[in-house]
C-alpha cells in the first residue's frame, strides 16, 4: 500500500484539492493572448461548445415541457394556471438552466476533455511536446479551459431559450393560455439583473468548475486504460457534485 | 531562438557521473557512467528492463536522479531551471518509442509545429523545410495524412523528421526498431546512419537489436544491473569474454541476467493448493 493511500481520506481529498488548485493557478498564470491560442480556442469551442448543442436543445426543450407540464398542474388546482410562466421562468434562469447544463456539458464534453488529454498522456503525447521545449500546458489545457469558460454560459443560454420554448408549446400551443398573460406574467415577476444575471453568473462558475475539472483530471490520469476510464467517471462525479454544492452556497449568498 | 551548438568537439556530447536512480522502490542505475561522444552514433544496448529508457530520460531532464551528475555539451541539465531546460530541448531531438505524434494534426503540421512554435519564419519557407524533412524520411506524399492513416514504421519516419525540423545538435532514439519489419529495420537503420554522416549530428539509439546496431553504430555500450558493463566498437564488443556479455550477445535465457523475476519456489507454489501468494 502506499504512502498516499494509507493517509485519511479526507486529507487525500484536501491534498488533491489543492493539487488542482494549483494546476488552475498554474495554467491561468502562464495564459498569452496569440494568432495561434486563439485559433486553437475556437476550435476547441467548435469541439465542446458547437458539439455538444444537440443534447443541450433537446435536454432543454423536454425540461422545458415537463416543468410546465408539472407545474401547470400543480398550479391549477389553486386556480393560479396562468402563473406558470413565472415559475417556469425563475426555476429555469436561476437554478435548472446553470445546473443542468453545466451537468451535461461534463457528460457530454468534459468527459471527452480528460478522456483526450488522459490518451494524450498515455500515448506520449504530452511527453512529446515536453521533450520539443513546447509547454503541454500552454498548449494542451488552456485553450481547453478557455472554451469551456466560453462555452457553458452560451450554452446556459441555448438551454433556456430551448426550455422557454419547451414551455410555450406546452402551455400555450396545448393548454390555451394566452401569449399576452404568458409573457406579461414572466416580464413582471422576473428581473433582469437579480434573476436573470445571477443565473448567468451561476453559468459563468459552473463553466469554471467543469472544464477546471475535466482538464485536472485528464492531465493527471494514469497512462493507462483504466486510468483514462477513472479520469472520465470522476469528471463527471466532481463536477456533478461540485455544481450543487456551489449552487447552494451561490444561491444562499446571492438571495 | 539560440542557434549556436551545445555540443562542443572536444569534450563528450552526453557524460553521466556516478548517477544512482530509484524508481517505484528499486534500484534502475546505480553508479552509472557513461560517455557518449560527439559526431558519432552510440548505441546503448540491454535486456529489457535494464535501464535504457531512464538513462534517455536522464539526459531530456524528464527525470532527476538520486545522485550524480548529467551533462550535455558542458551544461549539467540536472542544474537547469524550467525555462533553460526548454531552450536546451529545442537543440535535442527525440525519437520517442511510438513516435507520439499528436493524433489531432496532420503528418505535415506535426513536422511543422517545432518551427512554428519556435521560429519566427514565414509559413512558405516552413512549407517549404517540412517538405524537405519530409522527404528526407520518404513520406513527403503522406504530408496530408493523420497518424492513424499510417503505419507504426511510418509514424516513427514522420516522428524522426519532426524531431529534425530544428536542426538538433543531438538525436536521441528510443527503440527505434521495436515491432518494425526487416525491411523498415534494415531502412530505420540506414536513416539513423544517413542523418548521422549527412548532417553530423551525434545520435544515441537505445536499442536491444544486437544483430542490427553493428550496421549503424560506431560505439555500443551494454547496460546490466544499472551498470554499464561494455562500452566499444560493436563487432569487438563480446571480445572479453565476460559473461554478461556472451550471454545478451548470444540471447540465452540462462547467465547471469535473470529471465525470471524473482519468485518463490516453483514446487513448492505449485503444491500449495492453488493458495496465491
Amino acid at each position: 500500500m502506499s504512502a498516499a493511500s494509507s493517509q485519511p481520506w479526507i486529507l487525500m481529498a484536501i491534498r488533491r484539492l489543492g493539487n488542482a488548485g494549483v494546476f488552475l493557478l498554474t495554467a491561468l498564470g502562464g495564459m498569452r493572448c496569440s494568432f495561434f491560442h486563439a485559433g486553437e480556442t475556437m476550435r476547441q469551442i467548435y469541439y465542446i461548445g458547437a458539439r455538444s448543442l444537440v443534447i443541450i436543445m433537446m435536454s432543454g426543450f423536454f425540461v422545458g415541457l415537463v416543468m410546465t407540464l408539472q407545474t401547470y398542474d400543480t398550479l391549477t388546482r389553486f386556480g393560479a394556471g396562468d402563473s406558470v410562466s413565472t415559475v417556469l421562468g425563475l426555476a429555469l434562469f436561476k437554478e435548472l438552466g446553470p445546473v443542468l447544463t453545466a451537468i451535461l456539458f461534463a457528460g457530454r464534453a468534459g468527459t471527452a476533455v480528460a478522456a483526450e488529454i488522459g490518451l494524450m498522456r498515455a500515448t506520449e503525447q504530452i511527453d512529446a511536446l515536453d521533450l520539443m521545449g513546447i509547454d503541454p500546458i500552454e498548449r494542451i489545457v488552456q485553450p481547453r479551459l478557455l472554451a469551456g469558460f466560453i462555452a457553458v454560459p452560451i450554452l446556459t443560454l441555448v438551454f433556456n431559450f430551448m426550455a422557454l420554448l419547451g414551455g410555450v408549446f406546452f402551455a400555450i400551443g396545448m393548454m390555451g393560455i394566452d401569449p399576452l398573460t404568458f409573457w406579461g406574467n414572466m416580464q413582471n415577476s422576473i428581473g433582469l439583473w437579480e434573476d436573470f444575471g445571477t443565473g448567468m453568473f451561476k453559468a459563468v462558475a459552473f463553466g469554471v468548475i467543469a472544464s477546471w475539472l475535466a482538464v485536472y483530471f485528464g492531465w493527471t490520469a494514469k497512462p493507462t486504460s483504466e486510468g483514462v476510464a477513472k479520469a472520465t467517471t470522476h469528471t463527471v462525479i466532481a463536477t456533478a457534485i461540485s455544481v450543487l454544492l456551489l449552487d447552494f452556497v451561490l444561491s444562499a449568498l446571492m438571495l | 531562438m539560440d542557434t549556436s551548438s551545445i555540443i562542443n568537439p572536444d569534450i563528450p556530447a552526453i557524460r553521466l557521473e556516478g548517477v544512482r536512480m530509484i524508481r517505484s522502490g528499486q534500484l534502475v542505475l546505480d553508479d552509472f557512467n557513461l560517455e557518449v561522444p560527439p559526431g558519432k552514433v552510440t548505441a546503448i544496448m540491454g535486456p529489457s528492463g535494464s535501464g535504457k529508457t531512464t538513462v534517455l530520460k536522464l539526459i531530456t531532464g524528464q527525470l532527476k536522479p538520486d545522485a550524480g551528475r548529467i551533462f550535455v555539451g558542458d551544461i549539467d541539465v540536472c542544474e537547469l531551471k524550467r525555462n533553460e531546460l526548454n531552450a536546451v530541448r529545442r537543440h535535442i531531438g527525440v525519437l520517442l518509442q511510438n513516435g507520439a505524434l499528436l493524433t489531432d494534426m496532420t503528418c505535415f503540421d506535426n513536422v511543422a509545429l517545432p518551427l512554428r512554435e519556435h521560429t519566427e519564419l514565414p509559413e512558405n519557407l516552413i512549407e517549404k523545410l517540412v517538405l524537405i524533412k519530409l522527404q528526407a524520411v520518404g513520406l513527403r506524399g503522406a504530408a496530408q495524412m493523420y497518424p492513424q492513416q499510417l503505419s507504426g514504421g511510418m509514424v516513427r519516419r514522420v516522428a524522426t523528421a519532426r524531431a529534425l525540423a530544428l536542426d538538433p545538435d543531438l538525436m536521441l532514439y528510443d527503440e527505434p526498431f521495436a515491432g518494425l519489419d526487416p525491411i523498415s529495420l534494415a531502412a530505420t537503420g540506414r536513416l539513423i546512419r544517413q542523418i548521422n554522416r549527412v548532417i553530423g549530428i551525434t545520435s544515441l539509439v537505445i536499442t536491444h537489436d544486437v544483430a542490427e546496431v553493428s550496421k549503424f553504430a560506431d560505439y555500443a555500450c551494454i547496460m546490466a544491473n544499472g551498470k554499464v558493463v561494455a562500452c566499444g566498437i560493436p563487432d569487438q564488443l563480446g571480445d572479453d569474454g565476460n559473461e554478461i556479455i556472451h550471454q545478451f550477445l548470444q540471447g540465452l535465457p540462462d547467465g547471469p541476467v535473470p529471465f525470471h523475476y524473482p519468485a518463490p519456489d516453483f514446487e513448492k507454489q505449485l503444491l500449495d493448493n492453488g493458495e496465491r501468494k
